[in-house]
């Protein structure tokens, strides 16, 4: 069957065909919908778990049982996730186990650029890298077979270009994989400095082994062509953009398979070529390789470690070495310079009213991770800080413990129900047991927003949109120590204001939960649009300052986009002149 | 054949993405190899957004860089002149007449160039401006504007309508699909 897939639709069908039977993750751009078309097949397990490490650690239960299991996640997720990752790579596995990893070079969504192959490298666990669909779908369903045979947990690594971009695939058909035989093991799997000291060998055994397969596997392969004046060794997208360039003009080293490296196919082909680049996204993980194999060779000196490459990077980089390229694109002309369009808080959105409070009654905002983070652009400028999933809480606590009374009264954390429950409620314990006046404000849109709808444990629905377990955050947030605790509707600015002025005053933690689920969900009908009174407005712009899309100002007054607007309701309240209402023409 | 390079540009959420999809679709049953790159997340939230679909015998990149853009598919008059330096000498630009002022424009920083498409043509752009915003609405919803603009650039293509409805048939939720074929034709004839 040939289809036109993402890349992480291909990911999704080459476990599937591999025989996976339960796949545990935690939504991250780019690598969500790897688990969300996994979640399509009934006859696998499959759930959003709360975090990265939760779900790794699940996954590992599932090959302890003897099930080839999977975890996909963004490359932050791999920091959370690391721990398991490292001990993993020392336990091994009974049934297959995949960890699927999305770079997010560029930062198209992410708060940073990281190369999860020093994961690889530093894990001691091998990893695959697709450079495009086709190939995504080839690696993914020979993971599982690599995992077994060497006894390892197995990387594979994807980037927004390649998980967001669409080939041709062909699909094959599903191997049914019986679940392995449950045997004791201590000595495996119960990693104490005893059992672990022996498992150790193994490991460096293990890679020497990976080392042998990386000369010569499908995951590495050598195009060499009659010119031998340069050669390239690249991977994943770079991949694309060099044979995009030459064609099959220049010989290439492609490498499918970035740790272990292979030392041998790499000393062949330099020796075979007159002068050697590596062409890599982000870190120069193979450059380094080859350098400390001995052998001279360009790569960042020429090529940036930062950002997204393209064709233009490479014709560019080559250009300036003096070498002849061809076929160069001519331009119609240039872009005239247009103002930017950033990414902002939807109409209607329901964190804009708690952040209008906070901004209003000047208040230090420690921010976090989701749709929320863009409260930190213009007009409302909220937040103070966005370190990683979590930090809000966790930060608060050593913010009001470093200055005390001269913050604690005007300092809050905001966090979202997802990552509340990701990695907000070890923060909020830390509140509660070391005892800082911290006040805390869960932004409850009822829903994983950011990454595009997902559930999670506080929406009362699992992965398949079934009846699930739902988390109380009010009696949460009590059990965890914080007595104060209360619920306020962020549509409603009196409301807002009362409560956060009163907890912020309070000699004693506390936890504000601002519902009202994301306008965006299908059962979230909007109410009919506002409309300005031309008349009434007397274009003093107080209505503009919470930054709502369905706002403009022309011609000295007010304008509400019709299309845009589903009546929130929040800036009739901020119109001091009753200008804006729902009746009028 | 050389490679031909396409770019489907807009605002987060006017629909570009399953604007790309129909397009992949058509090609790839048209027999062409076929690359689609978007990007998702954050960017999609009412940020600006490019699509690129490449086709031809054998397409190795994804993404589509200055100079090389054959036609450029423009929601939004803004966004067509953010992404005018891709075009390719000799290219084309569809756009929607549609303004949709951005964050900068709303607070105020910044105006909403007045004339840019005109700036566009008199520097030699071949521009094919319309509004696709109305025939959207007269078939049954705003939120088909992709669609109409999708019908008008299938006139700029050698492949018969048929297979263009043939593959709308494909990527369009049935209970949408008639709205949407309205949406093509009137695309089709604008």
């Amino acid at each position: 069957m040939k289809k036109l897939l993402i890349g992480n639709e291909a990911v999704a069908w080459g476990l599937y065909n591999g025989g996976i039977g339960l796949v545990s993750s935690y939504p991250g751009t780019p690598s969500t919908e790897i688990t969300e078309f996994l979640a399509k097949h009934d006859d696998i397990h499959s759930e959003w778990a709360p975090n990265e490490k939760v779900a790794m650690e699940a996954a590992f239960g599932a090959s302890l049982a003897g099930m080839r299991s999977v975890c996909a996640m963004k490359h932050v997720g791999l920091n959370v996730a690391a721990d398991p990752l490292f001990t993993l790579s020392y336990t091994g596995v009974t049934g297959g186990m995949v960890v699927c990893v999305a770079d997010d070079p560029a930062m198209h969504s992410s708060q940073n650029e990281q190369d999860s192959r020093h994961y690889a490298i530093a894990a001691k666990v091998p990893m695959l890298e697709p450079s495009d669909s086709a190939e995504a779908y080839a690696f993914a369903r020979s993971a599982f077979e690599l995992s077994e045979k060497y006894d390892t947990p197995v990387l594979l690594r994807m980037c927004t270009r390649i998980a967001h971009s669409q080939c041709v695939v062909d699909i094959g058909e599903r191997e049914e994989v019986p679940l392995k035989e449950y045997v004791k093991q201590p000595s495996k799997y119960i990693m104490m400095p005893g059992y672990a000291k022996q498992r150790h060998p193994i490991v460096e055994e293990r890679t020497e082994k990976l080392k042998a397969l990386a000369e010569d596997c499908m995951y590495n392969k050598v195009e060499l062509a009659d010119n031998r004046e340069i050669g390239i060794i690249t991977s994943g997208c770079s991949y694309l953009y060099v044979k995009e360039v030459f064609g099959d003009d220049v010989s290439v080293l492609k490498i499918g398979m970035p740790n272990p490296l292979p030392e041998k196919m790499i000393r062949d082909f330099a020796a075979q070529v007159k002068k050697l680049y590596v062409i890599e996204e982000l870190d120069p993980v193979i450059e380094n390789h080859v350098k400390a194999l001995g052998i001279a060779v360009t790569g960042k000196s020429l090529f940036s470690a930062i950002g997204e490459f393209s064709q233009k990077t490479i014709r560019e980089a080559f250009l300036k070495e003096g070498y002849p390229v061809k076929d160069i694109p001519e331009a119609q002309g240039d872009a005239p310079a247009v103002p930017g369009r950033p990414p902002m808080m939807c109409s209607g959105c329901p964190h804009r009213g708690m952040y209008y409070t906070l901004v209003k009654n000047h208040i230090t905002v420690l921010g976090d991770i989701g749709c929320y983070t863009l409260g930190a652009v213009a007009p409302l400028n909220a937040l103070d800080s966005t370190l990683c999933m979590g930090a809000s809480i966790s930060g608060i606590h050593g913010f009001n413990a470093a200055r005390g009374k001269e913050t604690e009264k005007k300092t809050v954390a905001v966090i979202g129900d997802s990552t509340f429950m990701h990695s907000g409620m070890t923060g909020l314990v830390n509140i509660a047991y070391n005892a800082t006046n911290s006040t805390v404000i869960i932004l409850d849109n009822s829903i994983t927003g950011m990454t595009g709808h997902q559930q999670n444990p506080t929406t009362g629905y699992n992965i398949k949109g079934d009846p699930a377990a739902k988390v109380n955050l009010e009696a949460l947030c009590k059990a965890l120590g914080i007595n104060r605790v209360r619920v306020v509707d962020p549509y409603d600015l009196k409301a807002c204001e009362e409560a956060v002025l009163e907890e912020l005053a309070v000699e004693e933690p506390s936890v504000i939960i601002s519902r009202r689920p994301c306008v965006l969900l299908k059962y979230v009908k909007p109410k009919t649009p506002l409309q300005v009174d031309m008349d009434k407005c007397r274009g003093c712009k107080k209505c503009m300052k919470m930054g709502c899309p369905s706002i403009s100002f022309k011609e000295g007054k007010a304008r509400i986009d019709k299309t845009l607007c589903v009546g929130c309701g929040v800036c009739e309240q901020l119109c001091a002149f009753g200008a804006i209402g729902g009746k009028n023409e | 054949m050389r490679t031909m390079s396409v770019m489907i540009v807009g605002v987060g959420g006017q629909g570009s993405l399953l604007a790309s999809r129909l397009l992949g679709t058509l090609l790839t049953d048209e027999g062409y190899d076929v690359k689609v790159s978007e990007v998702h997340g954050m960017s999609q939230r009412g940020g600006s957004v490019v699509t690129y679909v490449r086709f031809g015998e054998k397409v190795y990149s994804p993404i589509v860089t200055e100079g090389e853009c054959d036609y450029i598919i423009s929601f939004e008059k803004l966004e067509a002149a953010r992404y005018a330096g891709c075009l390719r000498k000799g290219g084309k630009i569809i756009v929607n007449t549609q303004e949709i002022d951005p964050m900068p424009v709303i607070t105020g920083a910044a105006e909403y160039p007045a004339g840019v498409l005109e700036e566009l043509k008199a520097k030699g752009f071949d521009i094919d401006d319309f509004d696709a915003l109305t025939p959207a609405v007269e078939a049954g919803s705003s939120k088909a504007v992709n669609i109409v603009l999708m019908g008008h650039f299938a006139k700029c293509t050698e492949i018969p309508k048929e297979k263009w409805l043939a593959a709308l048939e494909k990527v369009i939720n049935p209970k949408f699909l008639e709205m949407n074929k309205t949406a093509f034709e009137r695309g089709y004839g604008a």
